[in-house]
C-alpha cells in the first residue's frame, strides 16, 4: 500500500497539504501517482492569483488520464515548481518531497480548515477507492 | 479471467487494469519505461488473452478464403498475414493473424471479440458439414518479445539459433513450441505460442536474460506511434476497411473470390468513402484521448486512440475525419482547442513496417 506521512494534511480528491506558518505546500498524494500511472505534464497556476480553497488550480495529465488538482485552502499562490516543466517524472518518484506543486499563502493561520484529511482519515478514502 | 502467468506478473509488481473481460498487467512500474526498452532493446508481454484458433480440416482454405480479406491461397507454409474478417456491409468484425501451418491455419484473433468471431466462423461453416470447423485452443499462452533485440534473445533462450534468421511474417514449429516473427508494437521480435508450463519457463528466461516485462500502457503507446489501430477504438463493424486505412489488406486479385464483404467494398471502392482515418500530432503539450473532437473546415472528426508519444515527446492520435478534411486541424482538449498536424504514419520510424504484406 501507498505511503501516508502524517505530518501534512489531504483532501479526499488526493492532493496533500504541508502547512508552515503562512506557506502551505500542495501536491499530490503517493497514492494518487500510482493511480495516475507516468506523469506526462503539470500545468500549474500563475504566481500571485488567488485561489479558494476547493478551486481548480492546476491540472496533472498522465498516460493514463487528465486530473484536476483543487486549492486545499484559500489564500494566494506565492510559488509554483517550475521543475516540472521539463522532469514531471518527480510527481511519481518523489510526491511528498521534490514533486510539491505550489504553495499558497494561507490567510488564516490558526485554523485547519475542516474539509482536509488527516492521514489515517485520508488512507481510509483510499482504501474505499482501492476496493 | 486472469492469465496462466498473472502469478508472476504480481511477482514482477504488475498494476493490472481490466480488458475485454481480462485482468491483464497495465505496467510494472512506469509505462514509459517499457514502451522505451521496447524501442531500445527488448520488452515482452504476455498476450494470452487473445485467442489462438486453429482452422484444420479439409474445408478449412475454401472457409477462411470465403471469411478474411487477405487470400489465404497466396500464402506458403510457415508463412502469415495481418487481414481482416468483415460483415456483408463491409464492416470489420475483427484483425487478425492468420499463419499457414503443415496441418492447417492458425489464426490469432482480439481478447474482447474471440467469442464473436468464433459463432461467426461456425455460421460461416454450417453448409459445409464439418464436425470440428474452428477449434479454440484456450489452453494455449501468447507471449509477444518486442524489440530489436528480441528474437535474438528469445534465440539464445530456446537455444534455437536458427531464428534469428526466420523472415518477418514467417513461422517455424519445434515440439510444442509456435514462434512467428510477428508483433504489433511496429519493433522487430516474435510472438510465441505454446503451453502454460513452456510460457512460465519461457517467461523466466527472458526476465534472466534482462528483457523488462511490459505491460497493455506500452503495448497502446507502442502500436499508437507505429499507425497500428486497435479493433474497438479505431475500426469496428461500423467502419470499413476504407474508413480505417486498411484497404491494402484487401487482395482484389481473385475477381471469382467472392469474400464477405466484397460486394459492398466494391461500391465504396467505386464511389468513395465518407470518412478517414488520420495521424495527427499536437503543436503544442497536451494528451489527445479517444473521444475527443477533432475540428475541421469539412466537418467534425473524432480521435480514435491518443497517447503521449514517449518517443517524440508530444500527443498524437489516430483520428476519423471527413474524407474531405485538410489542414488546419484542431483537437479540443478539454477546455481548451490545440493545433494538430497531419502526419504521414507511422509517428515513429520504425525498423519495420508491420502494415506490408
Amino acid at each position: 500500500m501507498s505511503d501516508f506521512p502524517t505530518d501534512i494534511y489531504y483532501l479526499p480528491t488526493h492532493e496533500w497539504v504541508r502547512i508552515d506558518g503562512d506557506r502551505a505546500t500542495v501536491g499530490i498524494s503517493d497514492f494518487a501517482q500510482t493511480q495516475l500511472g507516468d506523469v506526462v505534464y503539470v500545468e500549474l497556476p500563475e504566481v500571485g492569483i488567488q485561489v479558494e480553497q476547493g478551486g481548480e488550480v492546476a491540472v496533472v495529465e498522465s498516460v493514463k488520464a487528465a486530473s484536476d488538482i483543487y486549492a486545499p485552502v484559500a489564500g494566494e499562490i506565492m510559488e509554483i515548481n517550475d521543475t516540472l516543466d521539463a522532469a514531471p517524472e518527480t510527481v511519481n518518484s518523489d510526491p511528498y518531497g521534490a514533486g510539491w506543486f505550489f504553495v499558497i499563502r494561507v490567510e488564516s493561520e490558526d485554523e485547519v480548515p475542516d474539509a482536509l484529511l488527516t492521514a489515517a482519515e485520508y488512507k481510509q478514502v483510499c482504501e474505499e477507492e482501492a476496493g | 479471467m486472469r492469465t496462466a502467468l498473472a502469478d508472476l506478473h504480481e511477482a514482477q509488481n504488475a498494476r493490472f487494469v481490466s480488458f475485454a473481460g481480462w485482468e491483464m498487467p497495465l505496467h510494472y512500474g512506469s509505462q514509459i519505461e517499457e514502451h522505451h526498452a521496447v524501442r531500445t532493446s527488448a520488452g515482452c508481454f504476455d498476450v494470452s488473452h487473445m485467442a489462438v484458433i486453429d482452422v484444420a480440416h479439409s474445408h478449412s482454405e475454401r472457409l477462411l478464403r470465403h471469411i478474411l480479406t487477405g487470400d489465404v491461397a497466396t500464402l506458403n507454409r510457415d508463412e502469415s498475414m495481418y487481414t481482416l474478417m468483415l460483415n456483408p456491409q463491409g464492416g470489420i468484425v475483427d484483425d487478425l493473424i492468420v499463419y499457414r501451418r503443415e496441418s492447417g491455419f492458425r489464426l490469432v484473433v482480439n481478447a474482447g471479440t474471440t467469442d464473436k468471431d468464433l459463432k461467426w466462423m461456425r455460421q460461416c461453416t454450417e453448409k459445409l458439414n464439418v464436425k470440428e470447423p474452428v477449434t479454440h485452443r484456450n489452453e494455449l499462452c501468447i507471449l509477444a518479445v518486442q524489440g530489436p533485440d528480441a528474437t535474438e534473445k528469445v534465440a539464445a533462450a530456446l537455444s534455437f539459433p536458427s531464428l534469428t534468421n526466420l523472415p518477418r511474417f514467417s513461422c517455424m514449429e519445434v515440439g510444442e513450441w509456435f514462434i512467428g516473427r510477428t508483433g504489433y508494437t511496429g519493433e522487430d521480435g516474435v510472438e510465441v505460442v505454446c503451453p502454460t508450463r513452456l510460457a512460465r519457463q519461457l517467461w523466466g528466461k527472458l526476465l534472466d536474460a534482462g528483457i523488462v516485462p511490459a505491460g497493455l500502457g506500452a503495448r497502446d503507446s507502442l502500436r499508437i506511434e507505429a499507425g497500428l489501430n486497435l479493433y474497438g477504438h479505431d475500426m469496428t463493424e461500423e467502419t470499413t476497411p476504407f474508413e480505417s486505412r486498411l484497404a491494402w489488406a484487401i487482395n482484389w486479385q481473385d475477381s471469382d473470390r467472392n469474400f464477405i464483404g466484397r460486394r459492398a467494398l466494391e461500391e465504396i471502392r467505386d464511389n468513395g468513402s465518407q470518412a478517414k482515418l488520420i495521424g495527427l500530432r499536437l503543436t503544442e503539450r497536451g494528451i489527445p484521448r479517444q473521444g475527443y473532437d477533432v475540428l475541421t473546415a469539412a466537418g467534425e472528426g473524432v480521435v480514435t486512440s491518443g497517447t503521449f508519444s514517449p518517443t517524440l515527446q508530444i500527443g498524437i492520435a489516430l483520428a476519423r475525419v471527413p474524407t474531405k478534411a485538410k489542414a488546419p486541424y484542431t483537437i479540443r482538449i478539454r477546455k481548451q482547442e490545440i493545433g494538430a498536424k497531419i502526419v504521414r504514419l507511422p509517428f515513429t520510424q520504425n525498423r519495420l513496417r508491420t502494415s506490408t504484406t
